[in-house]
Protein backbone atom coordinates (compact mmCIF):
# COMPACT_ATOMS: atom_id res chain seq x y z
CA UNK A 1 0.00 0.00 0.00
CA UNK A 2 2.93 2.35 0.63
CA UNK A 3 3.61 2.27 -3.11
CA UNK A 4 0.33 4.08 -3.62
CA UNK A 5 1.08 7.05 -1.44
CA UNK A 6 4.16 8.01 -3.44
CA UNK A 7 2.01 8.16 -6.58
CA UNK A 8 -0.64 10.44 -5.15
CA UNK A 9 -0.36 13.83 -3.53
CA UNK A 10 -2.70 15.19 -0.91
CA UNK A 11 -5.95 16.90 -1.83
CA UNK A 12 -4.62 20.17 -0.41
CA UNK A 13 -1.74 20.17 -2.91
CA UNK A 14 -4.16 19.63 -5.80
CA UNK A 15 -6.36 22.56 -4.72
CA UNK A 16 -3.29 24.80 -4.31
CA UNK A 17 -2.01 23.92 -7.80
CA UNK A 18 -5.52 24.52 -9.21
CA UNK A 19 -5.62 28.01 -7.62
CA UNK A 20 -2.10 28.74 -8.95
CA UNK A 21 -3.19 27.71 -12.47
CA UNK A 22 -6.27 29.96 -12.31
CA UNK A 23 -4.10 32.84 -11.02
CA UNK A 24 -1.64 32.24 -13.87
CA UNK A 25 -4.49 32.45 -16.40
CA UNK A 26 -5.71 35.79 -15.02
CA UNK A 27 -2.12 37.04 -14.82
CA UNK A 28 -1.36 36.17 -18.45
CA UNK A 29 -4.48 38.07 -19.65
CA UNK A 30 -3.58 41.02 -17.41
CA UNK A 31 0.05 41.09 -18.63
CA UNK A 32 -1.10 41.00 -22.28
CA UNK A 33 -2.92 44.30 -21.76
CA UNK A 34 0.15 46.15 -20.45
CA UNK A 35 2.69 47.53 -22.90
CA UNK A 36 5.95 45.70 -22.21
CA UNK A 37 7.31 46.16 -25.72
CA UNK A 38 8.96 43.02 -27.09
CA UNK A 39 8.77 41.41 -23.64
CA UNK A 40 5.02 40.75 -23.89
CA UNK A 41 5.61 37.47 -25.74
CA UNK A 42 8.38 36.46 -23.31
CA UNK A 43 6.14 37.08 -20.28
CA UNK A 44 3.24 35.14 -21.86
CA UNK A 45 5.48 32.15 -22.67
CA UNK A 46 7.09 32.20 -19.20
CA UNK A 47 3.68 32.09 -17.50
CA UNK A 48 2.49 29.34 -19.89
CA UNK A 49 5.63 27.25 -19.22
CA UNK A 50 5.23 27.70 -15.45
CA UNK A 51 1.61 26.51 -15.70
CA UNK A 52 2.62 23.55 -17.89
CA UNK A 53 5.34 22.61 -15.36
CA UNK A 54 2.83 22.75 -12.48
CA UNK A 55 0.44 20.46 -14.39
CA UNK A 56 3.24 18.03 -15.36
CA UNK A 57 4.94 17.90 -11.94
CA UNK A 58 1.89 17.71 -9.68
CA UNK A 59 -1.13 16.58 -11.75
CA UNK A 60 0.84 14.15 -13.93
CA UNK A 61 2.95 13.10 -10.91
CA UNK A 62 6.39 13.45 -12.46
CA UNK A 63 7.59 14.83 -9.13
CA UNK A 64 6.78 11.62 -7.28
CA UNK A 65 7.80 9.25 -10.09
CA UNK A 66 10.22 6.61 -8.86
CA UNK A 67 11.11 5.19 -12.27
CA UNK A 68 14.24 6.68 -13.82
CA UNK A 69 13.28 5.38 -17.27
CA UNK A 70 10.10 7.48 -17.15
CA UNK A 71 12.07 10.61 -16.26
CA UNK A 72 14.44 9.86 -19.15
CA UNK A 73 11.48 9.76 -21.58
CA UNK A 74 10.13 13.08 -20.26
CA UNK A 75 13.50 14.83 -20.37
CA UNK A 76 14.31 13.57 -23.88
CA UNK A 77 10.86 14.70 -25.09
CA UNK A 78 11.57 18.24 -23.91
CA UNK A 79 15.11 18.02 -25.32
CA UNK A 80 13.95 17.05 -28.82
CA UNK A 81 11.19 19.67 -28.77
CA UNK A 82 13.80 22.32 -27.93
CA UNK A 83 16.01 21.07 -30.80
CA UNK A 84 13.02 21.39 -33.17
CA UNK A 85 12.06 24.89 -32.07
CA UNK A 86 15.47 26.40 -31.26
CA UNK A 87 17.25 25.29 -34.43
CA UNK A 88 14.31 26.35 -36.64
CA UNK A 89 14.20 29.74 -34.95
CA UNK A 90 18.00 30.10 -35.17
CA UNK A 91 17.51 29.76 -38.95
CA UNK A 92 14.33 31.74 -39.68
CA UNK A 93 14.91 34.26 -36.88
CA UNK A 94 18.23 35.39 -38.31
CA UNK A 95 17.32 35.43 -42.02
CA UNK A 96 16.25 39.09 -41.71
CA UNK A 97 19.84 40.00 -40.96
CA UNK A 98 20.64 39.84 -44.67
CA UNK A 99 18.60 39.71 -47.85
CA UNK A 100 16.87 36.34 -48.48
CA UNK B 1 -19.99 -2.23 0.45
CA UNK B 2 -17.81 -4.39 -1.81
CA UNK B 3 -14.63 -3.08 -0.16
CA UNK B 4 -14.08 -5.91 2.31
CA UNK B 5 -14.64 -8.67 -0.24
CA UNK B 6 -12.19 -7.04 -2.68
CA UNK B 7 -9.53 -6.71 0.02
CA UNK B 8 -9.88 -10.37 0.99
CA UNK B 9 -9.77 -11.44 -2.64
CA UNK B 10 -6.55 -9.56 -3.41
CA UNK B 11 -4.82 -11.34 -0.54
CA UNK B 12 -4.92 -14.62 -2.44
CA UNK B 13 -4.75 -13.50 -6.06
CA UNK B 14 -5.11 -10.06 -7.67
CA UNK B 15 -7.47 -10.51 -10.65
CA UNK B 16 -6.19 -7.26 -12.20
CA UNK B 17 -2.57 -8.51 -12.33
CA UNK B 18 -1.80 -9.92 -15.78
CA UNK B 19 0.19 -13.13 -15.81
CA UNK B 20 3.28 -11.70 -17.53
CA UNK B 21 3.91 -9.21 -14.69
CA UNK B 22 5.41 -10.28 -11.39
CA UNK B 23 3.77 -7.58 -9.24
CA UNK B 24 1.17 -4.76 -9.58
CA UNK B 25 3.85 -2.06 -9.28
CA UNK B 26 5.70 -3.45 -12.32
CA UNK B 27 2.46 -3.59 -14.30
CA UNK B 28 1.65 0.02 -13.40
CA UNK B 29 5.17 1.24 -14.29
CA UNK B 30 4.97 -0.50 -17.69
CA UNK B 31 1.62 1.14 -18.48
CA UNK B 32 2.80 4.58 -17.41
CA UNK B 33 6.05 4.29 -19.40
CA UNK B 34 4.09 3.32 -22.52
CA UNK B 35 1.71 6.24 -22.01
CA UNK B 36 4.59 8.70 -21.63
CA UNK B 37 6.22 7.43 -24.83
CA UNK B 38 2.87 7.99 -26.59
CA UNK B 39 2.71 11.50 -25.11
CA UNK B 40 6.27 12.12 -26.39
CA UNK B 41 5.04 11.43 -29.94
CA UNK B 42 2.11 13.79 -29.30
CA UNK B 43 4.47 16.53 -28.11
CA UNK B 44 6.49 16.24 -31.33
CA UNK B 45 3.24 16.15 -33.37
CA UNK B 46 1.97 19.43 -31.88
CA UNK B 47 5.57 20.74 -31.76
CA UNK B 48 5.73 20.81 -35.57
CA UNK B 49 2.59 22.97 -35.66
CA UNK B 50 3.94 25.31 -32.98
CA UNK B 51 7.15 25.59 -35.02
CA UNK B 52 5.18 26.55 -38.17
CA UNK B 53 3.21 29.05 -36.07
CA UNK B 54 6.40 30.67 -34.71
CA UNK B 55 7.99 30.99 -38.16
CA UNK B 56 4.95 32.71 -39.71
CA UNK B 57 4.34 34.85 -36.64
CA UNK B 58 7.92 36.10 -36.90
CA UNK B 59 7.47 36.85 -40.62
CA UNK B 60 3.95 38.37 -40.59
CA UNK B 61 3.70 39.72 -37.05
CA UNK B 62 1.41 42.66 -37.95
CA UNK B 63 -1.17 40.45 -39.66
CA UNK B 64 -0.97 37.86 -36.88
CA UNK B 65 -1.72 40.60 -34.32
CA UNK B 66 -4.60 41.98 -36.44
CA UNK B 67 -6.11 38.51 -36.97
CA UNK B 68 -5.59 37.52 -33.32
CA UNK B 69 -7.54 40.59 -32.18
CA UNK B 70 -10.65 39.49 -34.07
CA UNK B 71 -10.79 36.60 -31.56
CA UNK B 72 -12.51 37.06 -28.21
CA UNK B 73 -9.91 36.71 -25.43
CA UNK B 74 -12.82 36.49 -22.97
CA UNK B 75 -14.07 33.26 -24.60
CA UNK B 76 -10.47 31.99 -24.76
CA UNK B 77 -9.94 32.74 -21.07
CA UNK B 78 -13.24 31.07 -20.15
CA UNK B 79 -12.17 27.95 -22.02
CA UNK B 80 -8.77 27.99 -20.29
CA UNK B 81 -10.51 28.11 -16.90
CA UNK B 82 -12.91 25.32 -17.97
CA UNK B 83 -9.95 23.09 -18.91
CA UNK B 84 -8.02 23.86 -15.71
CA UNK B 85 -11.10 22.96 -13.64
CA UNK B 86 -11.47 19.72 -15.63
CA UNK B 87 -7.83 18.88 -14.86
CA UNK B 88 -8.65 19.28 -11.17
CA UNK B 89 -11.66 16.97 -11.44
CA UNK B 90 -9.41 14.41 -13.19
CA UNK B 91 -6.86 14.35 -10.34
CA UNK B 92 -9.77 14.17 -7.90
CA UNK B 93 -11.09 11.12 -9.77
CA UNK B 94 -7.70 9.36 -9.56
CA UNK B 95 -7.39 10.28 -5.88
CA UNK B 96 -10.92 9.06 -5.19
CA UNK B 97 -10.22 5.66 -6.75
CA UNK B 98 -6.99 5.35 -4.73
CA UNK B 99 -8.93 6.03 -1.54
CA UNK B 100 -12.01 3.95 -2.52
CA UNK B 101 -14.42 6.91 -2.50
CA UNK B 102 -17.04 5.81 -5.02
CA UNK B 103 -19.31 8.89 -4.94
CA UNK B 104 -16.39 11.30 -5.43
CA UNK B 105 -14.97 9.10 -8.23
CA UNK B 106 -18.25 8.98 -10.19
CA UNK B 107 -18.96 12.67 -9.55
CA UNK B 108 -15.50 13.79 -10.68
CA UNK B 109 -15.64 11.69 -13.85
CA UNK B 110 -19.12 13.02 -14.73
CA UNK B 111 -17.99 16.60 -14.06
CA UNK B 112 -14.88 16.08 -16.24
CA UNK B 113 -17.07 14.93 -19.15
CA UNK B 114 -19.44 17.87 -18.58
CA UNK B 115 -16.54 20.38 -18.56
CA UNK B 116 -15.17 18.76 -21.71
CA UNK B 117 -18.50 19.33 -23.47
CA UNK B 118 -18.54 22.89 -22.08
CA UNK B 119 -15.17 23.53 -23.70
CA UNK B 120 -16.36 22.14 -27.05
CA UNK B 121 -19.56 24.21 -26.79
CA UNK B 122 -17.65 27.46 -26.38
CA UNK B 123 -15.32 26.40 -29.21
CA UNK B 124 -18.41 25.87 -31.42
CA UNK B 125 -19.60 29.43 -30.69
CA UNK B 126 -16.16 30.71 -31.72
CA UNK B 127 -16.02 28.63 -34.91
CA UNK B 128 -19.53 29.78 -35.87
CA UNK B 129 -18.41 33.39 -35.54
CA UNK B 130 -15.46 32.71 -37.87
CA UNK B 131 -17.81 31.30 -40.51
CA UNK B 132 -20.14 34.30 -40.20
CA UNK B 133 -17.25 36.78 -40.53
CA UNK B 134 -15.69 34.93 -43.51
CA UNK B 135 -12.57 34.26 -41.45
CA UNK B 136 -12.39 30.60 -42.53
CA UNK B 137 -9.52 30.05 -45.00
CA UNK B 138 -10.80 29.29 -48.50
CA UNK B 139 -12.45 30.98 -51.49
CA UNK B 140 -14.85 33.07 -49.36
CA UNK B 141 -12.13 34.32 -47.01
CA UNK B 142 -12.12 38.06 -46.50
CA UNK B 143 -10.17 40.14 -44.02
CA UNK B 144 -10.43 43.92 -43.79
CA UNK B 145 -8.56 45.07 -40.70
CA UNK B 146 -5.78 47.52 -39.92
CA UNK B 147 -2.44 46.39 -38.45
CA UNK B 148 -2.59 47.20 -34.71
CA UNK B 149 -0.51 50.25 -33.87
CA UNK B 150 -0.46 51.35 -37.54
CA UNK B 151 -3.86 53.04 -38.24
CA UNK B 152 -2.98 53.70 -41.91
CA UNK B 153 -1.61 50.22 -42.69
CA UNK B 154 -4.07 47.62 -44.01
CA UNK B 155 -3.34 44.01 -43.04
CA UNK B 156 -2.53 41.72 -45.97
CA UNK B 157 -5.47 39.23 -46.18
CA UNK B 158 -3.21 36.49 -47.57
CA UNK B 159 -0.99 36.68 -44.53
CA UNK B 160 -3.99 36.85 -42.19
CA UNK B 161 -5.28 33.71 -43.91
CA UNK B 162 -2.11 31.88 -42.80
CA UNK B 163 -2.92 32.83 -39.20
CA UNK B 164 -6.47 31.49 -39.53
CA UNK B 165 -5.23 28.29 -41.21
CA UNK B 166 -2.92 27.67 -38.25
CA UNK B 167 -5.73 28.66 -35.87
CA UNK B 168 -8.13 26.09 -37.33
CA UNK B 169 -5.57 23.30 -37.62
CA UNK B 170 -4.20 23.77 -34.10
CA UNK B 171 -7.50 24.33 -32.27
CA UNK B 172 -9.20 21.73 -34.50
CA UNK B 173 -6.64 19.04 -33.65
CA UNK B 174 -6.86 20.08 -30.01
CA UNK B 175 -10.67 19.78 -30.15
CA UNK B 176 -10.29 16.33 -31.77
CA UNK B 177 -8.11 15.32 -28.82
CA UNK B 178 -10.82 16.64 -26.49
CA UNK B 179 -13.47 14.53 -28.26
CA UNK B 180 -11.30 11.40 -27.96
CA UNK B 181 -10.64 12.30 -24.32
CA UNK B 182 -14.36 12.66 -23.58
CA UNK B 183 -15.01 9.29 -25.24
CA UNK B 184 -12.32 7.69 -23.05
CA UNK B 185 -13.76 9.29 -19.92
CA UNK B 186 -17.27 8.06 -20.75
CA UNK B 187 -15.76 4.56 -20.86
CA UNK B 188 -13.97 5.21 -17.54
CA UNK B 189 -17.26 6.40 -16.00
CA UNK B 190 -19.05 3.23 -17.08
CA UNK B 191 -16.18 1.06 -15.79
CA UNK B 192 -16.14 2.98 -12.49
CA UNK B 193 -19.92 2.59 -12.21
CA UNK B 194 -19.47 -1.19 -12.55
CA UNK B 195 -16.88 -1.04 -9.76
CA UNK B 196 -13.89 -2.06 -11.86
CA UNK B 197 -11.48 0.31 -10.09
CA UNK B 198 -10.11 -0.36 -6.63
CA UNK B 199 -7.29 1.21 -4.60
CA UNK B 200 -5.18 -1.74 -5.91
CA UNK B 201 -6.10 -1.30 -9.55
CA UNK B 202 -6.81 2.10 -11.15
CA UNK B 203 -4.28 2.21 -14.00
CA UNK B 204 -6.85 3.16 -16.73
CA UNK B 205 -7.86 6.19 -14.63
CA UNK B 206 -4.24 7.28 -14.25
CA UNK B 207 -3.56 6.84 -18.00
CA UNK B 208 -6.73 8.74 -18.94
CA UNK B 209 -5.60 11.44 -16.53
CA UNK B 210 -2.16 11.71 -18.16
CA UNK B 211 -3.82 12.13 -21.58
CA UNK B 212 -6.29 14.73 -20.31
CA UNK B 213 -3.54 16.78 -18.62
CA UNK B 214 -1.46 16.69 -21.80
CA UNK B 215 -4.39 18.11 -23.79
CA UNK B 216 -4.74 20.77 -21.08
CA UNK B 217 -1.04 21.70 -21.44
CA UNK B 218 -1.44 22.12 -25.21
CA UNK B 219 -4.28 24.58 -24.59
CA UNK B 220 -2.21 26.42 -21.94
CA UNK B 221 0.18 27.30 -24.80
CA UNK B 222 -2.47 27.81 -27.49
CA UNK B 223 -4.37 30.41 -25.45
CA UNK B 224 -1.68 33.13 -25.15
CA UNK B 225 -0.21 32.34 -28.58
CA UNK B 226 -3.51 32.60 -30.50
CA UNK B 227 -5.63 35.01 -28.45
CA UNK B 228 -3.23 37.45 -26.83
CA UNK B 229 -0.98 38.84 -29.61
CA UNK B 230 -0.12 42.52 -29.17
CA UNK B 231 -3.33 43.38 -27.27
CA UNK B 232 -1.86 46.58 -25.77
CA UNK B 233 -2.30 48.56 -28.98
Amino acid sequence: MSEHTEHSSSLGTYILIWIALLAGTVLTVFAAHINLGPFNAAVALTIATTKALLVALFFMHIRGASEKLLKLVVISTVFFLIILLALSMADYGTRGLRAW
Amino acid sequence: MADSSVAVHSEEHNPALLHHFTEPQQQRDAASLGMWIFLATEVMFFGGLFCAYLIYRLKYFGEFAAASQTLSWKLGMTNTIVLICSSLTVVLAVWASQHAKRALLLGSLALTILLGFGFLGIKTIEYREKFENHHVPGPSFSFDEKVPGHPDLKANPYHAQIYFSLYFVMTGLHALHMIIGIGFFVWLLVAAWKGRFTPEYNTPLEMGGLYWHFVDIVWIYLFPLLYLIDLRK
